[in-house]
């Protein structure tokens, strides 16, 4: 019997071992995640005692931290600068709800525990300074960003504004918002109200339409087809045949022109300028689903970019039939973006072709000034220096004289492309401008979404145009 | 006077034989100064988290202080008292392992009620380790012999399931938390599977002890496997379905799991046939598999366990036990530092987690390693006890609290799903408490038998071979007797693998090496020389310092199994150094 007892030792031995190895994995491994985990109220408590660092657009804090005297357990209390305005790219810090957006990507830096700031950490603890937080520096222009939601006034939707050569995202802003300062206070029962005042609303101020979310690109879509157009051996002078309207194969669905192409055949340029549709879905037709999708993934569709926001991919179908390519083709059917895709789209002409990455956060600053971490571009060619230059050429003549006249400035080089898209027959339709703006260079996409107060029909050219063009101005 | 030479022929191992003829005659020290002292030093860890938590807190002392500190130290003192009269050989270090883990739980209750609107539970709690002390003290005054619970399997199983099943009578039984296993009677409610565990360890020892050597029988050959006969399955199967019962109808996975795991272990030990483990395992999986399918509340336990984060708002309980054990870290919070006021029922189910935060992963390893230690006290025990009962039941007991151990800090840990079980000695609860210190006194009782002299009352532990006057049968291996020298036992039945039957006329049939050795005379006179064949490794047993230094040769006189004495000469020339001590008396 005592062998059995033995072996019986040998398995609780095993089971003690078990549960031990269990519990180092969990410190060893376990422990990063957990602390990062938004519904660690523990952690959060610990972080609302440190001095957590600002976070700057420019030279403007945009969110900071100052004691806090209001009698709560918490010795900081966050404020935000404007929140409204700048909640897209700080977004929010709750000790219920956990963060969002910078507060949360940039939350280890913020409250300085990322391993670059160990030796501060050390320092401060042997020294018993209160331990502060790094800096969270942004690319956001607060003149653009300000222009930018003065531009949105009475429209819902978002605006995009991009340095092309950089990727540097100098304007961000979705409509309508919400103020960051509600989710911050120390009193938990407004925070509760708030929070579920914000995420009932049925206007959604929570969500970030600028990088979070995708709509149908409509007519902007035109730009990515154009161009795979031009690189597969099309030249802008291309006759392209376009007829009032064009039967889907395989099917009893016509395909109309919303604009006055002339019924027979129209240049590449004058397509674009335009805005026809049987053109395009020719081209598509032609250029086939799987060329459509190797371009559009170049320009960045179907990948995630800008972790900062953690923004979500922009899609472009795989397995198209000949009637979902033609579809396609005009930004209809799957085809969805976020504007910050559509920005990368314009940046990548003006940018000779290269798309270089968007970014948000330009460095991040120790308390001591010194840099723990600084932004390096990253760029991939897309389409060829000459393509972009034609693609630019026709953007131009879009809104010198085609669908994007409302963009004109005058003395100034203005590209454009208008979309105006339908989700389904139901839904009110979006308004996309896709622009750029030459010396100094710059991108900005207005998106616009229908809400109660606006009309009940929204057209690229006649709302959205107009929105960039203030926007476009306040870069001069 | 007969005595035993041992061959030269293997001169590395002789020493043993000297060596329990010593430490069997004389027993085992008593150890009751270091007994006093660990217990004291176990106390104070308690105390110290007691004491710590006002001071990290609130930074006054704890209001109440010296009379707590009289109280606690008082009960740790009057124990060892009791138990220094009682059963003075016991181990000395398993009373002072719970007085540890005592300690610790109720430091953290106490912590728990500070940051709780409802009414205090230290004090009930309290109330519940006195009342666990005294029945251990009962039952070390008054029921010296566990054997005498071997005479009434049937009697000890019926109650087992009466316990077991009493919850589920209507108006008795009464649901809490989703599992049916309370009984309230008036103002008063007790867990009756806590007692239940006891019984039916002992009640699975008084079966199995009578029927090993049957349930060893071997059947048809499966797989490799010798598969036990059919006609033999049936308590197995009963189990299984009593097993089963339990998870179905008392919503209780977890104490369904350690019956069934604790009465396949025993059959193991009684039988030394792997194949009972694995028909048990199989039977369980495949019953719990059927059970999954329509119960679902064990499926979210499963979910729960390997996506807690997907259920935000259901599984808290694991979420915020992980994020506490993160919080604290290595080393812990602190006492009163940490947040056990976010995890649902930090006092109960999830004490290890709380613990955890607070004294960190470190501490929560120290108690696990406390937890292993008494369970391997009472496996030694169960070792170094003398007859088949006490080995089981003992065997019994260190296993089933270990796997109710297992079974809840895992499932804390998320090694395992959670499932609702108490952790010992610290879960708010009286039924458990008590339950627990029951189990301790027998294991207290156990242990001071197997480890008091045997020379009195006909017992005789010569060699290393367990014999036991009362008994007609001795069973003992081959190995075993191979170290017997010249026979001075009757009637002796050898098996090694195969059955050999009685020898007749008081003559044992003895096996040296691979050779039958037919004439073994008891009582000769001559010297018979035996090669000792492969020893058995449960006798091994480090050799007293004071053995070494007494010179290469010792004589020891033990008493023999009718009273006769003999002596044993030992030389001693070649120890080897190298050789596995093993055990640690």
């Amino acid at each position: 019997m005592n062998a059995q007892i033995r072996t019986v030792g040998t398995v609780s031995a095993l089971m003690v071992l078990a549960l031990l190895l269990n519990l180092t994995y969990l410190n060893l491994v376990r422990e990063d995640s957990l602390q990062a985990n938004p519904y660690n109220i523990r952690a959060r408590e610990a972080e609302f005692d440190i001095h957590r660092g600002q976070i700057l657009a420019g030279n403007v804090v945009i969110a900071d931290s100052i004691e806090s005297d209001d009698g709560s357990i918490f010795r900081y209390q966050r404020v935000y600068t404007d929140g409204p305005l700048y909640s897209p790219i700080t977004g929010f810090y709750s000790y219920i709800y956990g963060s969002s957006r910078i507060e949360n990507s940039f939350n280890r830096e913020l409250v300085g525990s990322s391993s670059s700031q160990w030796l501060q950490r050390l320092i401060d603890t042997i020294s018993g300074r209160t331990p502060q937080g790094a800096s969270v520096v942004t690319t956001i222009s607060p003149r653009l960003q300000e222009a930018a939601r003065d531009a949105m006034q009475g429209y819902s939707g978002a605006i995009v504004a991009m340095e092309p050569h950089t990727g540097a995202i100098l304007a961000l802003v979705t409509s309508p918002s919400y103020d960051p300062s509600r989710l911050a206070s120390h009193n938990l029962t407004d925070v509760r109200d708030a929070w579920q005042e914000l995420t009932t609303d049925p206007r959604q101020p929570m969500a970030d339409r600028a990088t979070r979310e995708i709509f149908p690109p409509g007519s902007t879509f035109k730009l990515v087809v154009a161009a795979a157009a031009l690189e597969s051996g099309y030249t802008p002078d291309t006759m392209i045949d376009t007829p009032s309207r064009v039967q889907l194969p395989g099917t009893e669905v016509w395909l109309p022109n919303s604009t006055d192409c002339g019924n027979t055949q129209v240049t590449l340029a004058r397509a674009l300028q335009l805005s026809c549709n049987t053109s395009f879905a020719n081209i598509g037709h032609d250029l086939g689903g799987n060329a459509l999708r190797l371009q559009a993934e170049k320009f960045g569709f179907n990948a995630e970019y800008l972790p900062e926001l953690g923004a979500v991919a922009s899609n472009f179908p795989t397995q198209l039939d000949e009637a979902q390519v033609m579809l396609s083709s005009i930004g209809q059917f799957d085809v969805a973006a976020t504007p910050l895709q559509m920005a990368m789209v314009a940046s990548t002409f003006v940018n000779n072709g290269q798309l270089s990455e968007p970014y948000l956060v330009q460095e991040v600053r120790a308390p001591d000034l010194s840099i723990l971490y600084e932004h390096t571009d990253h760029s991939s060619l897309v389409v060829s220096p000459s393509t972009a230059a034609s693609m630019r050429e026709m953007m131009v003549a879009a809104v010198t004289n085609g669908t994007g006249t409302g963009a004109q400035i005058p003395g100034v080089i203005v590209g454009g492309k208008s979309g105006t898209a339908e989700s389904d027959p139901d839904n009110p339709n979006y308004a996309w401008f896709v622009s750029f703006a030459l010396n100094p260079d710059v991108v900005v996409v207005v998106f616009l979404q229908r809400h109660d107060d606006t009309p009940d029909d929204l057209w690229g050219g006649g709302d959205a145009a107009p929105v960039a063009r203030k926007v476009l101005q306040a870069t001069r | 006077m007969p005595t035993a030479r041992i061959a030269r022929r293997t001169p590395r191992r002789r020493w043993m034989v000297a060596d329990m003829a010593e430490s069997e005659s004389r027993g085992y020290p008593t150890r009751g100064v270091a007994q006093l002292l660990l217990i004291l030093a176990g106390q104070s860890i308690g105390f110290a988290g007691y004491f710590l938590t006002s001071l990290l807190r609130d930074n006054v002392l704890p209001p109440l202080w010296p009379v707590m500190a009289a109280c606690w130290f008082g009960l740790g003192v009057v124990l060892h008292i009791g138990v220094r009269i009682a059963v003075p050989y016991t181990d000395p270090i398993i009373l002072p392992i719970v007085l540890t883990l005592t300690g610790i739980g109720l430091a953290m209750l106490n912590r728990i009620d500070l940051t709780s609107d409802d009414p205090p539970m230290v004090y009930s709690q309290f109330l519940a380790v006195g009342l666990g002390a005294a029945a251990l003290l009962t039952i070390v005054f008054l029921l010296k012999d566990p054997r005498r619970l071997k005479g009434y399997p049937f009697l000890l199983s019926t109650l087992a399931f009466i316990l077991l099943l009493l919850p589920l009578i209507p108006g008795l039984g009464s649901e809490v938390y989703g599992s049916r296993i309370w009984i309230s009677v008036g103002p008063f409610s007790f867990q009756p599977a806590e007692i239940a565990k006891l019984v039916l360890a002992a009640s699975f020892a008084a079966y199995l002890c009578d029927k090993s050597e049957v349930l060893s029988l071997a059947g048809r050959r499966f797989l490799g496997l010798d598969l036990p006969r059919m006609r033999d399955l049936g308590p197995v199967m009963v189990m299984w379905a009593v097993s089963l019962s339990i998870m179905v109808f008392q919503n209780d996975l977890g104490t369904s799991l350690l019956f069934f795991g604790l009465f396949v272990m025993m059959i193991y030990v009684a039988t030394g046939k792997v194949s009972w483990v694995i028909i048990g395992l199989a039977l369980f999986t495949a019953g719990g598999a059927a059970v999954l399918r329509f119960a679902g509340h064990v499926q979210r336990r499963i979910d729960f366990w390997l996506h807690p984060f997907d259920y935000p708002d259901d599984a808290t309980q694991i979420i915020q036990a992980q994020f506490g054990f993160s919080n604290g870290g290595l080393f812990g919070s602190g006492w009163g530092l940490g947040r056990p006021d976010l995890i649902i029922f930090s006092y109960s189910d999830m004490i290890a987690a709380a613990v955890g935060e607070e004294i960190g992963i470190v501490g929560l390893m120290g108690i696990i390693v406390l937890y292993a230690l008494l369970v391997f006290r009472g496996l030694k025990t169960s070792l170094i006890a003398t007859d088949s009962f006490t080995k089981l039941f003992a065997a019994g007991l260190s296993f089933g609290f270990l796997l109710q151990t297992f079974a809840i800090i895992g499932g804390v840990t998320r090694l395992l799903p959670l499932t609702g079980l108490t952790t010992p000695f610290m879960s708010q609860g009286g039924s458990s408490m008590i339950a627990n210190w029951i189990l301790i006194a027998a294991l207290i009782v156990i242990s001071h038998q197997a480890r008091r002299p045997h020379t009195a009352g006909g017992e005789v532990g010569a060699f290393g071979v367990t014999i036991l006057g009362e008994e007609a049968t001795q069973v003992i291996t081959s190995r075993e007797l191979a170290h017997l020298g010249t026979g001075t036992i009757r009637p002796v039945q050898a098996i090694d693998a195969e059955q050999v039957p009685l020898t007749d006329g008081g003559k044992p049939k003895v096996r040296s090496g691979d050779e039958w050795i037919d004439d073994v005379d008891p009582g000769s006179e001559e010297t018979t020389e035996y090669e000792i064949s492969p020893i058995n490794e449960d006798t091994v047993r480090k050799v007293p310092e004071s053995f070494l230094d007494d010179g290469l040769t010792r004589t020891t006189v033990v008493k023999g199994l009718f009273g006769e004495e003999e002596e044993i000469t030992t030389t001693i020339d070649d120890i080897d150094d190298d050789y596995f001590w093993r055990g640690t008396d």
